[in-house]
C-alpha cells in the first residue's frame, strides 16, 4: 500500500512539450511510471517520443483521459497558463492533479483550488511542490527515485530538498510515500491530509512531517494529530532563526506577528505528543529509535 | 510587496474610493507647497512599512502651510522602529464622528479570503480583535465569486454597520473588491475608514500587499518598488535573480531549495552558540541547477559582504548531481579569482556524491574544507568564523 499514487497510477503530463515537461518526463519514465500522455492545448494530435515511449499529445485533460485511461496528471505549465491547465483537469474530473509550477499568483491558486473543492472530484497536490513518491510503484513530479526504496515510512513536508535530505538519511529503512506538499499559502493537499491517509495505510507504521515558518498549519496538524493519529509521528521544523517579514524562498515561509513561528509549531507539534528534532538528523534518530532501526 | 500608505491611497482613488485629497513630500519645502496646494488644516503623516507610528510621533496635525513645513521636518528623518522616515505625506484634514474598519485578505488556514469589518476601528483595532472579537465580524469569500451586493449587505449586518452609512459602505466593500482582485493584491485594508461630521464616508489610511507573483501581469507595479530601503546586497542579489535574504550574523550560506537553506541557518545558529554566538549572514537559495554560473553570483554576492567571516555550502544533489555543483564551486572560484578571500566549508550529499567530492578534493583549493555531514560542516563553518 501507499497513498494517493500506487502501481495503478496512469499519469499525463499537462505542459510535457516544455522544457522542464520534457526533462521531467524522461526521468518519471525511467523511474517506472507509467506516463501515458501529455497536454498542450494547440497541439493535439502530435506526438513526442521519449526514451522510445511514443506519448500522444492532446489539446484537453478529458480527451486525454478518455483516450489513455489517466488518472493522474502532473502540471508543469508555466504560472501564465497554470490556472486554466489546472481549471481543465478539474473540469475532466482528474483525481489528482499534482502542480508542480512555482510562482503561481495566490488569486490563481485560490480560484483554482475553490473550484476543485466545489466539484469534490479532484485532489490537488502543491503548486510549488515536488511532487509525492511511492518508491518502486510510482513517481510523480521532480523527487529523484533513487534516493531510497519502499518501507514503512510516510512522509509529508512543505519542502523538497528537505524531504530529499531526510529520505536519504532513513534510505536503509525506505518510504511507503513521501509527499511533498509545496509552500505557497494555498496549497490543495495540506499535513493533515496526508496523516489522515497515512494513518489509514497499513503499510505505513511511522510518519516524518517536516514543516516550516508560516501559516500555522503545523498547529492545526498538531491538533489533529491529537485527535486522530496513533501511529508513531516524527516532526522537524525549518526556520527558527527566520526574522520576522521576510519571505524566506517559499512564498509562504514568512513569519508575521507572534503566530506561525518555528518555535509556536514546534511546541504544539510537542504537546501533541510527536518527537520534534532540532536537525534533520535529529529527527532521523528518532525515527531510527522508533522503529529500532 | 508591503506599499506605502501614499501608494494605497493613491490605487484606492484610481479605483473610486473616496479619499481625501493629499500630497507627498521629501523635503518641507515640497511639504509646504502640498500644503498650500491642498489648503486650510493638514495632517503629516511619516511614510513608512510599520505599525504604531502615530504613537511614536510620525502623525502631527498643521494649522496651515507653514506649520506643515515645521512638523514635516521634524518627522522626516525621523527613526520609526528601525524604519527611517523619508517621505511624509500631506493629507487634507477632515472632521471625525466615527472611525471603522475594513479589510480583504488572504486567509491561509482556510485557503479562501476573508473580510473582516468592524465599527470600532482606528489605532486599537488590534486590541479589539483580542479583547472583543465579537466587534470583529469576519466573513469568508469565495475567490470565484467575490463580493456581491449581497454579500456586501452581509457584512454590513454582521459589523453593524449604523443605517444612515450602510449604502456607502457598501460601495466601499465593492470598489474595495475591485482593488483586491485586479490588483493581486493579498491585503487590503482600511483602517480608520471615518464617518466625517457631515455624513460622508472616506478611506482616512490604508494597507495593501501586492502578490510578487503576479507581476506579470502587472507591469505598472514596478514602480512601486522602493528601491532606498532595499540592501544593497539583496539588490545586487535581486539583479542576478538569486534569491537572498540578509540577515545579521557571520557565516555565509549557500544551499539549494528554500526548505533546506532555511534548515542550514538554524543548524548553523545552533553550532554557532558553541562559539560565541556566531549566526548566519544571510538566506541564499541557488535552486535546483546549481551551474558554475550562479555558484559563482551567489559566491560573489557572498564574499561582498563584510560581515561574512565563513562560508558554509550546503547542498543535497537531488535532480542536481552533485560531481556538477562541485565542478560548480572550482569553477566559480576561478573567475572570483583574488576576491575570493574567506575560508568555504562544503558540504555535498546525495546523486553522485562520490564523483562531488572526489573533484573537490582533486582541486584542492586553499580555500575549500570538506565536511561530510550538515551538523559537522555547520559546526566548522561556525567555528572557522569565530576566529
Amino acid at each position: 500500500m501507499s497513498i494517493f499514487l500506487n502501481e495503478k497510477s496512469v499519469v499525463i503530463v499537462q505542459g510535457m512539450t516544455g522544457a522542464e515537461g520534457t526533462k521531467h518526463t524522461k526521468r518519471m519514465l525511467a523511474s517506472g511510471t507509467k506516463v501515458v500522455g501529455g497536454v498542450t492545448p494547440g497541439k493535439g494530435g502530435q506526438s513526442v517520443e521519449i526514451d522510445g515511449h511514443i506519448l500522444p499529445v492532446f489539446n484537453t485533460v478529458s480527451e486525454a483521459m478518455s483516450s489513455t485511461g489517466a488518472n493522474t496528471s502532473v502540471v508543469f505549465v508555466p504560472p501564465k497558463f497554470a490556472k486554466a491547465a489546472v481549471i481543465d483537469a478539474i473540469d475532466a474530473t482528474m483525481p489528482l492533479v499534482v502542480v508542480i509550477t512555482e510562482g503561481i499568483p495566490v488569486h490563481d491558486s485560490a480560484s483554482f483550488y475553490a473550484h476543485a473543492v466545489n466539484k469534490g472530484t479532484t485532489r490537488i497536490i502543491g503548486p510549488n511542490c515536488p511532487g509525492l513518491i511511492s518508491p518502486g510503484k510510482s513517481n510523480v513530479g521532480i523527487i529523484p527515485a533513487d534516493i531510497t526504496g519502499s518501507g514503512p515510512i510516510g512522509l509529508v513536508s512543505k519542502s523538497g530538498t528537505l524531504t530529499y535530505q531526510m529520505m536519504y538519511e532513513l534510505r536503509d529503512i525506505g518510504f511507503s510515500t513521501a509527499v511533498g506538499i509545496g509552500g505557497d499559502p494555498v496549497i490543495g493537499t495540506t499535513h493533515i491530509d496526508c496523516l489522515r491517509a497515512f494513518q489509514d495505510d497499513p503499510e505505513t507504521k511511522a510518519i516524518v512531517m517536516i514543516g516550516e515558518i508560516g501559516g500555522d498549519a503545523e498547529e492545526r496538524a498538531a491538533t489533529f494529530i491529537n485527535e486522530y493519529v496513533t501511529k508513531p509521528v516524527v516532526g522537524y521544523v525549518a526556520g527558527f532563526t527566520a526574522p520576522e517579514g521576510k519571505t524566506m524562498g517559499h512564498a509562504g515561509a514568512i513569519v508575521s506577528g507572534s503566530s506561525g513561528t518555528a518555535q509556536a509549531k514546534k511546541d504544539a507539534l510537542e504537546a501533541a505528543g510527536v518527537k520534534v528534532g532540532k536537525t534533520p538528523s535529529e529527527s532521523a534518530q528518532l525515527m531510527r529509535a522508533i522503529l529500532g532501526r | 510587496m508591503d506599499l506605502f500608505e501614499y501608494q494605497a491611497r493613491d490605487l484606492f482613488e484610481k479605483h473610486g474610493i473616496p479619499v481625501l485629497a493629499a500630497g507627498i513630500a521629501t523635503t518641507p519645502e515640497q511639504a509646504h507647497d502640498a500644503a498650500v496646494k491642498i489648503g486650510g488644516k493638514v495632517v503629516v503623516k511619516a511614510q513608512v512599512k510599520v505599525g504604531g507610528r502615530g504613537k511614536a510621533g510620525g502623525v502631527k496635525v498643521a494649522a496651515d502651510a507653514s506649520e506643515a513645513k515645521e512638523k514635516a521636518s521634524a518627522i522626516l528623518g525621523m527613526d520609526i522602529k528601525g524604519h527611517t522616515v523619508r517621505t511624509v505625506m500631506i493629507a487634507q484634514a477632515a472632521p471625525i464622528d466615527s472611525e471603522y474598519y475594513l479589510a480583504i485578505l488572504l486567509d491561509r488556514s482556510n485557503r479562501t479570503f476573508l473580510v473582516m469589518a468592524s465599527v470600532s476601528g482606528g489605532m486599537d483595532i488590534e486590541e479589539v480583535a483580542h479583547s472583543a472579537p465579537e466587534k470583529l465580524a469576519k466573513i469568508p469569500v469565495d475567490a470565484n465569486v467575490g463580493i456581491t451586493p449581497s454579500k456586501a449587505k452581509e457584512i454590513i449586518a454582521a459589523a453593524a454597520f449604523p443605517a444612515e452609512v450602510a449604502g456607502q459602505v457598501e460601495d466601499v466593500l465593492l470598489t474595495l473588491w475591485k482593488v483586491f482582485q485586479s490588483e493581486d493584491a493579498t491585503l487590503v485594508e482600511i483602517n480608520p475608514l471615518v464617518k466625517t461630521v457631515d455624513g460622508k464616508i472616506i478611506a482616512l489610511d490604508g494597507k495593501v500587499t501586492l502578490d510578487d507573483n503576479a507581476g506579470f501581469r502587472h507591469p505598472e507595479h514596478e514602480a512601486l518598488i522602493d528601491h532606498a530601503a532595499t540592501n544593497a546586497l539583496e539588490a545586487a542579489a535581486k539583479e542576478k535573480d538569486l534569491n537572498y535574504v540578509k540577515l545579521d550574523g557571520q557565516v555565509g550560506i549557500i544551499g539549494n531549495g528554500a526548505g533546506l537553506v532555511m534548515s542550514t541557518l538554524d543548524v548553523v545558529a545552533y553550532a554557532g552558540e558553541k562559539f560565541g554566538g556566531v549566526r548566519p549572514a544571510n538566506f541564499l537559495d541557488i535552486g535546483g541547477g546549481a551551474s558554475a554560473q550562479v555558484m559563482a553570483d551567489g559566491l560573489s554576492i557572498i564574499l561582498g559582504d563584510k560581515d561574512v567571516k565563513s562560508v558554509f555550502v550546503n547542498v543535497f544533489g537531488g535532480i542536481t548531481a552533485c560531481d556538477a555543483v562541485a565542478n560548480g564551486i572550482v569553477q566559480a572560484l576561478e573567475l572570483l579569482g583574488s576576491i575570493a578571500t574567506k575560508p568555504i566549508v562544503v558540504r555535498l550529499d546525495g546523486n553522485n556524491v562520490i564523483e562531488g567530492r572526489a573533484i573537490l578534493k582533486a582541486a584542492a583549493h586553499p580555500l575549500i574544507e570538506q565536511v561530510d555531514t550538515m551538523d559537522g560542516a555547520a559546526n566548522r563553518a561556525a567555528e572557522l568564523a569565530a576566529k
